[in-house]
């Protein structure tokens, strides 16, 4: 237990400078826009006693170090700043929006885990015919563009079958059963292509394990081949796939931002580019800090998890 | 008393490629320790492969090899699979490389006793750590949990034998067991392979290519020459009363007799098939009169 | 100068994905060339007399919401879009090379600058980063494809860094600097020749996934803007019509599918000829 609390501690340790890299990206966002954000923001009909006081307000006016240490003071005690059109203050806002992002990531993941591992575990074990039926899925998963496939999806199950309405969302505590429906075709429209991914890594992983001398031990201890495959390979191809599953989260959480707006899923994602679109600077930032917070913390999991399947990488840096 | 291992006319080739074994023939009686002898290729781990039934796909094997008078050629898979790990288990050269990095080294051992016996984890669990104990891994308890790289080699090849001992087999096939490691360790393994034979009254099949194990541990030896079994002797005969020219250039080439450590050197003189013939007459005159 | 014979040598041998990558980013590439003459319609004329018009001999891929000819949109989309997306990956390349090069080459600290430079990129997911830089510096397509180079820049220096790690460690490397040779031109006549194989393998891949950015971004709005048409644009147009006028949204997606396949089985295709030791994986 011990050497997973270093190991945890010390992996903590490298996210704080992640983090704050993170949080100068983001802060910076205003500040870089050419020309005078705030009248950019404001637009043509701005008078110049409004554009001063939303400078005074986003204190634009102070010095850059100033201005992001009290940025960063608000940002830990959970202020993410004010809605410039609404006037709403964005902690609740993204705390609305937060769930749904989460959930769409969250079951596309699993989904795509639920296909790609199984299929790349046959696909390592499987015949000719197998292998070649799993490699027309990944190069077809790989290059479907997302929200196309998207698109497809919903003229078949909603245009010509009319099984799943074609966008739209539905609070989970309101009808649990009509939001799980609604999710149905983005969750899928994001999985197909993180399956391939996940297919085309086990395949290799798992066929590299079974290539293994401890393979041949295995056998003759007289395991059967479906443990050896699920209970042994599976588990040394493990570290291998967790790392991969581990990129593709910022691949998935990049991909909600575009299928959100496709399937009019009030996300953060959807926040982010009317954010853009209404340059609504304050809004855009609050989006980006959540999902780029998002996207570390689930790789500081994986790297957690990783550590506690291979106890190799745990282990490396303590004795 | 029947031999626990009973081999007859074995033949294996790869394809269709030439015999990797060609018509051998040997017995082991119980609790005998029999050494297999030769240079890489001469096809003393095909043998090994073929009696477990792990050899690959494309090999093709006839002749007979009987385990406690059953007949093992022809079984299926997975009549095979049922009988490896409980009645016959076989050990590896890389202790290392013979154990799953990501298990611990207890549940490796549990795992041969779960794959044949209908017991509980617990039990299972137990099991084996008084087999880790019985190999000689102190604190046995504590340490079924750590993965196999915190021990040492030697201590692996230990807990390797522990795992495939661990129901108890008729049958120990140790392919090179003690090569990965170096020479004090090497002497531990062997008297501890020497010991279980002695208190389960295993018998155990020592394929080695070093004449210094084979000096050590070995009742009798049989000596392989690309695929074929130019003769089978007592130790003490083979070291004093070699029968073959090719074992005779063997000792020669390795003049201390049994000095321990010592590698098998690769005989360059090409064997014909008229010494062939006369050593195979010699090994036979001698098993007639054993 | 073996090793480019021995390259020469094994591209000379079947490489099916290589040649169909080729023919069919060829056909592609001449349709965005030629756009213009191949085009049977303007792409951004209307025709109210073929509003949401269904696939025809005038019309083989339909017309769209506001009666113009889906067929020549594509044309003239597959030409923005490609040239955003080459020209990202160009710039991305432009960078990366010569920073891949000084960290692996140089080492020690250059290495260690340069590696935590590019680190920084890589906190954030590059769909965000994109969306980011379009954020600060307004919508358009050359800020869709300066977008696509940053993000691009970590990936290819990385591939870059390690392959130049490999080629330094040579004989003839060392030889050269032995014999007095300037760091420059060890660098630029021995050293970047041998480690550019991975990074092209790893651009041609990365070209099929700037293809799809490029596509989503104009899709969100936030790429190429009307009334340039672009792939991702008219997918973004035809959504409201997709069950009435399906062509409209079926033929653009094809047609960056047609593009992604063949810039994939291109990258497959080099890999077996320049990466067989697989940096670039």
């Amino acid at each position: 237990m011990s050497r997973m609390l270093s190991f945890t501690l010390r992996r903590l340790l490298i996210t704080i400078p992640v983090m704050l890299a993170m949080s100068v990206l983001v802060f910076m966002i205003i500040r870089l826009v050419p020309g005078d954000p705030v009248r950019t923001m404001l637009g043509f009909r701005a008078t110049d006693a409004n554009v001063a006081e939303l400078r005074d307000q986003l204190g634009l006016d102070r010095s850059l170090l100033s201005q992001y240490l009290s940025w960063l003071g608000n940002l830990l005690q959970g202020d993410l700043g004010t809605d410039i059109i609404s006037k709403a203050p964005l902690t609740e806002l993204l705390a609305q929006r937060l769930p749904v992002t989460l959930e769409l990531t969250g079951l596309s993941m699993l989904t795509a885990i639920a296909i790609g591992v199984p299929l790349g575990v046959w696909s390592a074990t499987g015949g000719p015919l197998v292998r070649r039926l799993t490699e027309g899925f990944v190069i077809l998963g790989i290059s479907i563009p997302d929200f196309w496939l998207g698109i497809m999806l919903v003229l078949l199950f909603s245009g010509i079958f009319l099984l799943l309405p074609p966008s739209g969302w539905v609070p989970f505590a309101e009808d649990p059963v009509e939001n799980l429906r609604r999710m149905i075709l983005p969750v899928l429209t994001l999985a197909v292509g993180e399956a391939a991914y996940f297919l085309r890594t086990t395949r290799s992983a798992v066929g590299t394990v079974l290539e293994q001398p401890f393979v041949t031990f295995l056998r003759a201890k007289g395991v059967s081949p479906r443990r050896i495959v699920y209970g042994h390979a599976l588990r040394n191809a493990g570290p291998s796939i967790v790392t991969v599953i581990g990129i593709q989260v910022g691949v998935l959480l990049g991909g909600a931002i575009i299928i959100e707006t496709l399937f009019a899923l009030p996300g953060v994602g959807r926040l982010v580019v009317t954010g853009i679109t209404q340059r609504n600077y304050p809004v855009v930032q609050a989006g980006v800090l959540t999902i780029a917070t998002i996207f570390i913390v689930v790789s500081l999991l994986m790297d957690l998890l990783i550590g506690w399947l291979d106890p190799r990488v745990s282990d490396a840096g303590t004795s | 008393m029947s031999p626990v291992l009973d081999i007859a006319q074995a033949g294996v080739r790869f394809g269709t490629g030439p015999a990797a074994v060609k018509d051998v023939s040997l017995r082991v009686a119980q609790g005998e320790i029999f050494g297999l002898v030769g240079e890489s290729g001469s096809g003393k781990s095909t043998i090994a492969n073929a009696v477990m039934g792990l050899l690959p796909a494309t090999a093709r094997l006839d002749g007979s090899i009987r385990l406690n008078g059953e007949e093992l050629v022809g079984l299926s898979e997975s009549a095979l699979r049922v009988r490896r790990g409980d009645e016959m288990a076989m050990i590896f050269q890389d202790a290392s490389a013979s154990l799953d990095p990501t298990w611990s080294v207890g549940d490796q051992i549990a795992e041969t006793i779960r794959a044949h016996r209908p017991v509980s984890r617990a039990e299972a669990r137990a099991r084996a750590i008084a087999l880790m104990g019985e190999v000689g891994i102190a604190d046995a308890a504590r340490r079924y949990r750590d993965v196999p790289h915190r021990f040492s080699g030697g201590m692996r090849q230990r807990i390797v034998i522990a795992a495939a001992l661990a129901n108890h087999p008729k049958l120990l096939i140790a392919d090179e067991p003690t090569t990965a490691l170096d020479v004090t360790i090497q002497a531990q393994i062997l008297e501890l392979i020497d010991r279980l034979r002695r208190d389960h009254g295993t018998t155990v099949l020592l394929i080695t290519h070093d004449l210094g194990v084979v000096g050590q541990v070995c009742d009798r030896v049989g000596v392989m020459y690309r695929g074929e079994l130019l003769e089978v002797a007592t130790t003490e005969d083979l070291f004093t009363r070699p029968a073959h020219p090719y074992t005779r250039a063997l000792l020669a080439a390795n003049p201390a007799g049994a000095v321990r450590g010592s590698r098998l050197p690769v005989i360059p003189q090409e064997w014909s098939t008229e010494s062939l013939d006369a050593a195979n007459a010699a090994r036979d005159r001698r098993a007639a009169h054993g | 100068m073996s090793a480019a014979v021995e390259i020469r040598a094994r591209r000379g041998r079947r490489n099916p994905a290589l040649i169909v990558g080729l023919a069919l980013l060829g056909l592609l590439g001449g349709i965005a060339v030629f756009a213009p003459y191949l085009a049977p319609f303007d792409p951004e004329s209307y025709d109210i007399q073929q509003i949401m018009g269904a696939p025809s001999w005038t019309h083989p891929f339909g017309s769209d919401v506001l009666g113009r000819d889906v067929m020549s949109r594509i044309f003239h989309g597959l030409r923005v879009s490609l040239l955003v997306s080459l020209s990202a990956v160009a710039a991305s390349l432009l960078v990366a090379v010569p920073l891949g090069l000084l960290a692996g080459y140089f080492g020690s600290w250059v290495d260690s600058a340069i590696s935590r430079f590019l680190d920084m990129i890589l906190v954030l997911p590059a769909m965000l980063l994109a969306i980011t830089f379009i954020a600060i510096l307004g919508p358009g397509s050359a800020v869709a494809a300066l977008a696509i180079a940053v993000i691009y820049l970590p990936i290819l220096a990385r591939v870059m860094r390690t392959s130049t790690l490999v080629v330094t460690r040579n004989d003839y490397v060392l030889g050269a600097r032995a014999r007095g040779a300037s760091h420059l031109r060890v660098i630029v006549g021995h050293v970047a020749p041998n480690a550019l194989g991975p990074v092209i393998v790893q651009a041609s891949v990365l070209s099929a996934f700037a293809m799809q950015l490029e596509a989503g971004l104009s899709f969100l709005g936030l790429g190429t803007q009307p009334p340039t048409p672009s792939l991702g644009g008219m997918l973004s147009d035809g959504r409201d019509v997709l069950t009435v006028a399906p062509w409209v949204e079926i033929f653009p997606g094809l047609a960056i599918m047609a593009a992604v396949l063949a810039f994939t089985f291109i990258g497959a295709g080099l890999r077996e000829a320049f990466d067989p030791a697989g940096v670039s994986e």
